[in-house]
């Protein structure tokens, strides 16, 4: 049985791609609010790691 | 708090940089010769191995995975065991992953001279260098998460990211992409079939930038940019944000290497669109780079290693900037095929992977022998002849891309071709010329380099386990508040698994679908398998790497549509395992080359190209003439098509030799009725005329395209 059989029977796969879209802007999001709500020590303790050998 | 003492492990690092620089120079050397072969194609020596076809993946091969493969290694096992504080996990394992990983390029390029083969661009190799690459892979990657598992410092830098995001895809593509079926120790075939073939192989092909040549070497950017230039990053923020954005971006944009072909139009678009969006990691990554080096500007004036840094990142921002501009449909409609792609991956072959490793190894080796370089002006020097080396490459390689596409698409107010295909390679051929020149002098530069470092190995002393210590990890406690992406950058299995699932996405939505063949693919009755003979012709098509300079695409233009015939239809290829599309136009396209010429001038073709061709830069195939194909194989090939579902009768693969006989007599008959083959044959003394290579391969030139012929085709647009 060829693999369109299988999705084809999944009823509502029209919202998918909606769905898909949603989670690529929210994985952005995502990112960026960590990014800027990120902590300040962190970041700068991590930022100097290369330079401590 | 306990400090504990231990060792860096120097050696990986010395032999993985002199693997660096050995392959870099055979790859350099291998690269002028066909830059050279091109507009002097008697330099294939009529030797089969010489050839540009066989040559051309041993360049692309020695440069990616010998040159940088081994230059990734060399920059992973120096930082992160510095990023971790911790000795790499064992000593045994680095030790298989050296030798292994040096023992599969030494076959592979020994077995791509011999002509063996898949077909598939960057992903030539057959199927037990295929295993072997697994295999050292893991090696790698046990080695490299056992160390960061025993890390003596909490968190994982950007750096380490980077490293993990490369395994786990480089991992992901190469077995997907190398799922084929073997059929001997030598051959084999692609899974996947025509447009389906495609689609994954440029996911792999363009993911393979993404995430060999680029990622890693972002990674080490960030570790010796900041070591080099002695400050942190710019922006660590930015650098969360880069590595994320473009380690999810980065999957999709395979298929705009794929634009107006027979690809489905959706996955052309998606492919559009995720490249024009790479644009803005990407050029963050680079702005944190050079930002890295505010206020120490004045240091690249007097620091060699600091200026190949500065042009390695500015070749990285142009090549990233210029990419996804060649993705723009109307962009591409003018430099696909064309010289302006070599122009394009040499900006980020010799500039991005090229000066970055040069700066590496100039920063590495006199640390590691406790001295300092032997000569910092022929570093200088080194760094002009390759700056002008890269210039020399690529503006003749823009000029001759231009060239090509200005030509190919001008009409005559008759609205005929102005120009034959022949016409344009003569113009192009002083282009040709000057980019040789620009090789040499990379070459130069490079030897140089070579000269510098022994001279500089020779006056130090080296240092293989270098004293450490640090103070042991304390087991961290789960405190309340505590932000789930600081979880996760502790833990590295975590973070993997997160890579996997944000790059698997992008594969797994666009591959997919396109396996659906219904209802992407139109099926065309008139399309059948090949027969016994042809399927010998293509493995010789494969094999000589016909591919590396001729297409099989017929993109729906007015101009295409007029010098080669019908644009190329998805449904034409299902049986094609692997495809043959190609990449570029050396040579004119050959998708509908079938019925166009006859017999007996393929045969003059293929002993002596300008003999029908005046002024013709291909290399001259004498051999395909006293090498007689291997019929014993013809049920095997048949059988594993039909595993394939290839439709051929049941019983087929048994009489399949008696179909092969009878195509080559009426060939053979066809050629001796020509005084000119005659001649020729008896000048080689050839006596086996009806198995010989060149009777299969003019059975499947004469088939390419032809099926379609056979029925009414719809009217075509024209774009």
């Amino acid at each position: 049985m060829k693999f369109i059989n299988y999705l084809k029977s999944i009823d509502g796969i029209s919202i998918y791609p909606m769905i898909t879209l949603i989670l690529f802007g929210m994985f952005f999001l995502v990112i960026l609010m960590w990014v800027s709500k990120a902590n300040q020590k962190y970041i700068k303790d991590a930022k100097n790691i290369p330079l401590k050998d | 708090m306990q400090i504990e003492k231990f060792s860096y492990d120097n050696r990986p690092v010395k032999w993985f940089a002199y693997a660096t620089i050995f392959w870099g120079i055979i790859g350099f050397v291998v690269g002028l010769w066909i830059a050279i072969a091109i507009w002097l194609p008697g330099l294939n020596l009529n030797w089969a191995p010489t050839t540009f076809g066989r040559m051309r993946p041993v360049h692309t091969n020695a440069v990616i995975f010998a040159f940088v493969g081994n230059g990734i290694f060399m920059g992973v096992y120096y930082s992160l065991q510095r990023l971790t504080k911790a000795r790499i996990f064992n000593d045994t394992l680095t030790r298989i992953h050296f030798w292994g990983w040096q023992l599969i390029i030494v076959f592979g390029a020994l077995t791509l001279w011999m002509g063996y083969s898949t077909g598939k661009e960057y992903a030539e190799l057959e199927w037990p260098l295929d295993i072997a690459i697994t295999l050292i892979w893991v090696v790698f990657g046990i080695n490299m998460f056992g160390t960061i598992i025993k890390r003596r410092e909490s968190h994982l830098y950007v750096a380490i990211w980077f490293y993990i995001a490369t395994w786990v895809t480089v991992a992901m593509l190469h077995i997907v992409n190398s799922i084929e079926l073997p059929i001997s120790l030598t051959k084999s075939y692609s899974w996947y079939a025509g447009v389906q073939d495609a689609l994954v192989q440029w996911w792999y092909g363009h993911n393979a930038v993404a995430f060999f040549l680029t990622t890693p070497y972002l990674g080490l950017m960030y570790y010796f940019l900041p070591k080099a230039a002695n400050r942190p990053v710019y922006s660590y923020r930015l650098s969360i944000v880069h590595f994320w954005a473009l380690i999810f971006i980065y999957i999709w944009a395979g298929p705009h290497h794929l634009l107006y072909t027979s690809l489905p139009d959706w996955a052309q678009s998606l492919g559009v669109v995720f490249s024009v969006m790479l644009i803005a990691p990407s050029w963050g990554g680079m702005i944190n780079g050079l930002f890295t080096l505010r206020g120490a500007w004045d240091r690249v004036r007097e620091d060699a290693v600091l200026k190949f840094m500065v042009v390695a990142i500015t070749a990285y921002g142009m090549a990233t900037f210029e990419g996804p501009m060649l993705s723009l449909k109307n962009v591409n409609a003018i430099s696909h095929f064309t010289d302006w792609t070599i122009a394009h991956v040499h900006v980020g072959a010799l500039g991005w992977n090229g000066f970055l490793t040069f700066a590496v190894l100039y920063w590495l080796i006199p640390r590691m022998f406790q001295t300092t370089l032997y000569s910092k002006s022929l570093a200088n020097a080194h760094f002009w002849l390759g700056t002008l080396g890269i210039i020399f490459y690529a503006i003749p390689m823009y000029w001759a891309g231009f060239t090509q596409s200005l030509n190919w698409k001008t009409f005559t107010p008759e609205g005929t071709l102005q120009y034959t295909f022949l016409d344009t390679v003569n113009m192009l051929k002083p282009m040709y010329q000057l980019r040789s020149l620009g090789g040499l002098l990379f070459l130069v530069g490079a030897c140089i380099m070579v000269y510098n470092l022994i001279k500089t190995v020779k006056a130090g002393t080296f240092l293989a386990d270098e004293p450490a210590e640090a103070p042991a990890l304390v087991k961290h406690q789960k405190h309340e508040g505590e932000h789930w992406h600081r979880v996760i950058e502790r833990r590295p299995i975590q973070m993997l698994v997160l890579s996997l699932v944000v790059v698997g996405i992008g594969g797994i939505l666009e591959i997919i679908p396109t396996f659906l063949v219904k209802t992407n693919i139109p099926t065309i009755s008139s399309v059948k398998p090949y027969s016994p003979l042809e399927l010998h012709g293509r493995d010789i098509y494969i094999a000589e790497g016909c591919y590396t300079c001729h297409s099989q695409m017929v993109r729906p233009f007015r101009d295409e549509v007029k010098r080669y015939g019908e644009y190329s239809k998805a449904g034409e290829f299902v049986y094609d395992h692997p495809f043959q599309w190609g990449s570029k136009r050396t040579g004119p396209d050959l998708a509908r080359v079938g019925a166009k010429y006859n017999n007996a001038w393929h045969f003059s073709h293929m002993y002596d190209p300008t003999s029908t061709s005046e002024g013709s830069i291909m290399p001259r195939y004498p051999w395909l003439l006293n090498k007689s194909i291997d019929i014993r194989q013809t049920p095997k090939m048949i059988r594993a098509m039909q595993t394939m579902n290839v439709p051929y009768e049941v019983d087929y693969a048994n009489r399949a030799n008696q179909d092969l006989e009878a195509q080559a007599k009426v060939i053979v008959d066809d050629l001796m009725k020509d005084k000119g083959v005659q001649q020729v044959l008896e000048l080689e003394g050839v006596k086996n005329l009806q198995y010989s290579k060149v009777v299969a391969l003019i059975a499947y030139l004469q088939r390419i395209g032809t099926d379609i012929k056979k029925q009414p085709v719809e009217s075509l647009p024209e774009h």
